[in-house]
C-alpha cells in the first residue's frame, strides 16, 4: 500500500506493521507526530501507545515490554535522551528480548530547540546501534529492521531522525504487516540484574556483541560503497548529508567515490577500503563531526580530511543542498537579483494573542517593578517566549525543570527576589524533584506554575494530571498550605495578581502560586472538537 | 521535470495546508512530492516555510535549492519577499496582498509592493478579500493556489479533487466555498 506520511508517521506506522506492543514518549519536537499517529491508531491495532511524564520513565516503561517479549518503541526529541539517559545507558548491558526501538529526533539548526546536540555520540558511548534514514520510505523500512536488529543482538536499537525527515512528506509504500510477539517472559534473569557480578558479565558480553555489530554493518546494505576508478576524491555521508551530495552530484566534474554510512556502529572495514584508493576525502554528515573525527584522531596523520573540523563544511546549523554544494567546489546558482533587505524584517514567534503567559508574566513583573535587584528563571515551553520583547520577563533557559532548583540555588547564594516560572506539564517532567528539595531547605523563593491545563508548545498534549489535581501534589510534597496561592492570569485580574505575587515574594521562605487558565489554542482546538 | 516551490507566511495563515493540497493534486497525478515543514516553536505567529518539490523523476533533497524555485507562493506580502534567495532568475511570485502586522517595525507597504511587482510576473492579488467574497476569509490559501495553478504541474482538476478530499469531513459547504475561493484565484487578473 502507498500513502503519502511525514517521517514521523513512515516511522510510527512501520512500528505497528513490525508488531508493536507498546509505546511510551514525551512531546518534543520533531518527534512528536509519531507518537499522536500511534495514539490514534492504537485501539484499531490493538497496542498499547501513551504519553508519559518524562522520557526516563517512558524507556523504563519500554523496557518492561522487552523483558515480556513484546516489542516497544520509546520517542522523545535529542535533549529528552539526556534525561532518559541513565536507563538508556545501563539498558546496553541488559538482554533485551522483545525488539526495543527508540526513536530520537535531533534537531540540528535548532529550530525548536535549545541545542544541536548529536545521538550518534551516546548511542556510540552506549554501544548501541544506530539507523539513520535519508527519506521517508527509509524511515519506514529501517524501523521494521531496526526490530529484527534489536531482537538479534539483544541491544536496544536507536533510529535517529532530524528535523527535515521528521517533518517532511513523501509518499512510503508500506510492507505487509506481522503479528505483535507472544507473551514470553525472558528467562535470562542475570542479564536484566546490573549488581557488580552480573554487570561484569553483561558489560563483557555487549563488548562482544559490538565485534558482530560491527561485521554486521559492514555487510549491511545500508552501508553502500561505490568505488569508482581512478576516482581522487571519496566522499562520505552520514544521513542527510546522502540527500545533498545527490542533489549536486551531478554538476561535478568529476564522479567521486562514495561511501554512505546508515547504519552504525562504523563499517571500519569499508572505510577503509574508500580511504585506501582515494587520494582525499570529504565528510559530509548532518549533525557533529562524528565520522570525521573518527577519521582524523588527534593526529590527523594520513590523507587529507575535510568537513566539518578544518572548516569546508558549516560547522554549526543544518545542511542543505547549497553549503552542501559549496563544500563540493561547485558555484552557487544565479537567483532572483533583487535586494529586499530594506523591506524584510524578522518576524519572531511570539505568544499567540490572549495567551495566559503574557498575564502571568506582566503581573511577575509589575510585582518585581520595585526591587533593585531580581531573578526570573524559566523553563521550556511557550513561555520561554517570554524571553523576548515586548514581555523580556525571563532571564534563564536551560532544560525541563532547571527553573526550580536553579531558582534554589540563586536564593541560597543570596539573590532576592527570585521568582521561578515553569508550565504545569514541564514541572510534572523535570520540576518536581527539584521543589522536593526545596521543601526541604525552604529558601526564599516563589515557584509560578504556569498552568495552561496542556502541553502547550508541541500542539496541545494533555498534561498529565488535571490542574485539580495539581494543588494535592503540592500540598503532599510538604507546601505549607498557607503558601500555596492560586491566581487567574488575565488583564482585569492584573491588580489583584501582582498582590498576591507581591505578598509571597514578601514571605521569606518557599511559595507556589498556580497561574492557572487554559491555553487558548487548545481551548480552540476543544472547542472546534465538540462543535 | 521538476518542480520547486518555497510556500511561505505567518504562523496560524494555513501555509501547511497550502502546501498539503498542492502535494496531494501532485500524488494523484503519479508525480513524486517531497515536502518539509517545520512545527513547534516558529509556528507561534512567526514567519513559516515550507518547501515543496515535484517531479516525475527522482528526488533527493526535501529542501529547495538557492536559485531554483519556481514559483514562491506566500499567504503575505513581506513574507513573498524574505525567501527571494531560492528563486530561479525566471521564478514567479504569487502572494496575497493582505499584510499581517503583527510586529512594530513592520516595512513601508508600498515599498514591499514596489519590490513585488519588480519581479516580473509576480502576481500580488488581495487573497483575503477574494476569500471572503467566496465565504470565508480562511479560504485564502485556495485563491492562491487558484492565482498560482496555471504554473503548477498539475491540472486544474486534480487540484479541486484535492481541495475536495481534503475538506469533505469538515461538510459540503466548507468544500463549496474553498473551491468558490480557487475558482476566485484562479480568474483573477
Ligand atoms: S499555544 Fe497556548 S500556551 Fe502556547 S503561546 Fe499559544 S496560547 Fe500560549
Amino acid at each position: 500500500m502507498e500513502r503519502v506520511l511525514l517521517g514521523d508517521e513512515a516511522l510510527a506506522q512501520a512500528a505497528i506493521d513490525a508488531g508493536l506492543s507498546c509505546a511510551y514518549g514525551y512531546p518534543g519536537t520533531p518527534s512528536t507526530e509519531i507518537m499522536e499517529y500511534l495514539i490514534a491508531h492504537s485501539a484499531a491495532d490493538g497496542f498499547k501507545a501513551m504519553w508519559c511524564t518524562n522520557e526516563k520513565t517512558a524507556y523504563e516503561e519500554a523496557l518492561g515490554a522487552s523483558l515480556a517479549g513484546k516489542r516497544a518503541l520509546v520517542t522523545m526529541k535529542h535533549v529528552g535522551l539526556n534525561v532518559a539517559a541513565d536507563a538508556f545507558v545501563n539498558s546496553a548491558l541488559l538482554s533485551i528480548h522483545g525488539g526495543l526501538v527508540m526513536c530520537v529526533a535531533d534537531d540540528p539548526g535548532m529550530h525548536s530547540s535549545q541545542n544541536e546536540q548529536d545521538t550518534r555520540a551516546l548511542a556510540m558511548f552506549a554501544k548501541v546501534p544506530v539507523f539513520e534514514p535519508v527519506t521517508q520510505q527509509q524511515t519506514y523500512e529501517m524501523t521494521r529492521e531496526a526490530f529484527e536488529v534489536s531482537e538479534r543482538f539483544g541491544v536496544p536499537v536507536i533510529i535517529r531522525m532530524v528535523t527535515r525527515i521528521a517533518h517532511s512528506r513523501a509518499s512510503v509504500r508500506t510492507a505487509e504487516s506481522r503479528p505483535q510477539n507472544p507473551l514470553d517472559k525472558s528467562t535470562d534473569r542475570p542479564g536484566w540484574m546490573l549488581l557488580p557480578a552480573t554487570a561484569k558479565r553483561n558489560w563483557a558480553r555487549l563488548l562482544g556483541k559490538e565485534k558482530d555489530m560491527i561485521a554486521f554493518a559492514e555487510s549491511s546494505a545500508n552501508n553502500r560503497l561505490n568505488l569508482v576508478a581512478g576516482s581522487r576524491l571519496g566522499i562520505i555521508t552520514g544521513g542527510l548529508g546522502y540527500n545533498y551530495f545527490k542533489e549536486n552530484a551531478a554538476d561535478l566534474k568529476e564522479e567521486p567515490s562514495h561511501l554512505h554510512i546508515g547504519f552504525y556502529p562504523l563499517p571500519a572495514a569499508l572505510i577503509r577500503k574508500l580511504y585506501d584508493s582515494v587520494d582525499e576525502i570529504l565528510v559530509l554528515e548532518e549533525g557533529y563531526p562524528i565520522i570525521e573525527e573518527k577519521l582524523c584522531g588527534i593526529l590527523g596523520a594520513g590523507k587529507p580530511i575535510h568537513g566539518k573540523l578544518d572548516g569546508t563544511v558549516v560547522r554549526t546549523g543544518e545542511l542543505t543542498p547549497d553549503n552542501v554544494r559549496e563544500a563540493l567546489g561547485l558555484p552557487k546558482r544565479p537567483h532572483a537579483a533583487i535586494d529586499v533587505s530594506d523591506v524584510t524584517v524578522p518576524r519572531p514567534p511570539a505568544l499567540c494573542k490572549g495567551c495566559p503567559h503574557a498575564d502571568s508574566y506582566a503581573a511577575i513583573k509589575a510585582a518585581l517593578k520595585d526591587f533593585p535587584q531580581s531573578l526570573v528563571t524559566s523553563d521550556i515551553g511557550c513561555y520561554s517566549l517570554g524571553a523576548l520583547p515586548p514581555h523580556s520577563a525571563i532571564e534563564t533557559i536551560v532544560c525541563m525543570g532547571a527553573s526550580v532548583g536553579m531558582a534554589k540555588g540563586a536564593s541560597e547564594a543570596g539573590l532576592y527576589p527570585v521568582v521561578a516560572t515553569i508550565g504545569d506539564s514541564t514541572f510534572l517532567h523535570g520540576g518536581m524533584t527539584a521543589l522536593l528539595d526545596c521543601v526541604q531547605n525552604n529558601p526564599d523563593m516563589t515557584l509560578v506554575i504556569l498552568d495552561n491545563s496542556t502541553v502547550g508548545m508541541t500542539g496541545g498534549q494533555p498534561t498529565m494530571i488535571p490542574s485539580s489535581r495539581f494543588e494535592p501534589l503540592i500540598r503532599g510534597l510538604g507546601v505549607d498550605p498557607a503558601h500555596i496561592r492560586t491566581i487567574v492570569p488575565l488583564p482585569q485580574q492584573h491588580e489583584k495578581n501582582t498582590e498576591i505575587i507581591k505578598e509571597e515574594i514578601n514571605y521569606h521562605g518557599l511559595s507556589v502560586i498556580f497561574s492557572v487558565r487554559e491555553c487558548i489554542e487548545t481551548a480552540k482546538r476543544k472547542a472546534r472538537k465538540t462543535k | 521535470m521538476t518542480c520547486n516551490m518555497i510556500l511561505c507566511g505567518v504562523g496560524g495563515q494555513g501555509v501547511l495546508s497550502l502546501a498539503a493540497i498542492i502535494a496531494k493534486a501532485s500524488l494523484s497525478s503519479h508525480l513524486n512530492v517531497r515536502q518539509s515543514e517545520v512545527h513547534g516553536m516558529s509556528q507561534r505567529g512567526g514567519e513559516v516555510l515550507a518547501h515543496l518539490r515535484i517531479s516525475d523523476g527522482e528526488i533527493y533533497s526535501d529542501l529547495v535549492s538557492y536559485g531554483t524555485a519556481d514559483l514562491i507562493i506566500s499567504m503575505e506580502p513581506m513574507e513573498s519577499l524574505r525567501y527571494l534567495e531560492y528563486l530561479k532568475p525566471d521564478g514567479i511570485v504569487v502572494t496575497a496582498a493582505e499584510p499581517v502586522v503583527n510586529i512594530g517595525n513592520y516595512p513601508d507597504l508600498e515599498a514591499v509592493y514596489a519590490k513585488i511587482a519588480a519581479v516580473s510576473g509576480s502576481l500580488c492579488l488581495k487573497a483575503e478579500a477574494l476569500a471572503e467574497e467566496a465565504g470565508s476569509k480562511r479560504a485564502s490559501n485556495m485563491v492562491l493556489i487558484g492565482a498560482a495553478s496555471p504554473y503548477l504541474p498539475t491540472d486544474a482538476e486534480s487540484l479541486k479533487q484535492a481541495i475536495r478530499d481534503t475538506f469533505a469531513a469538515k461538510g459540503e459547504s466548507v468544500v463549496e466555498t474553498n473551491l468558490k475561493a480557487f475558482e476566485a484565484g484562479r480568474n483573477h487578473q
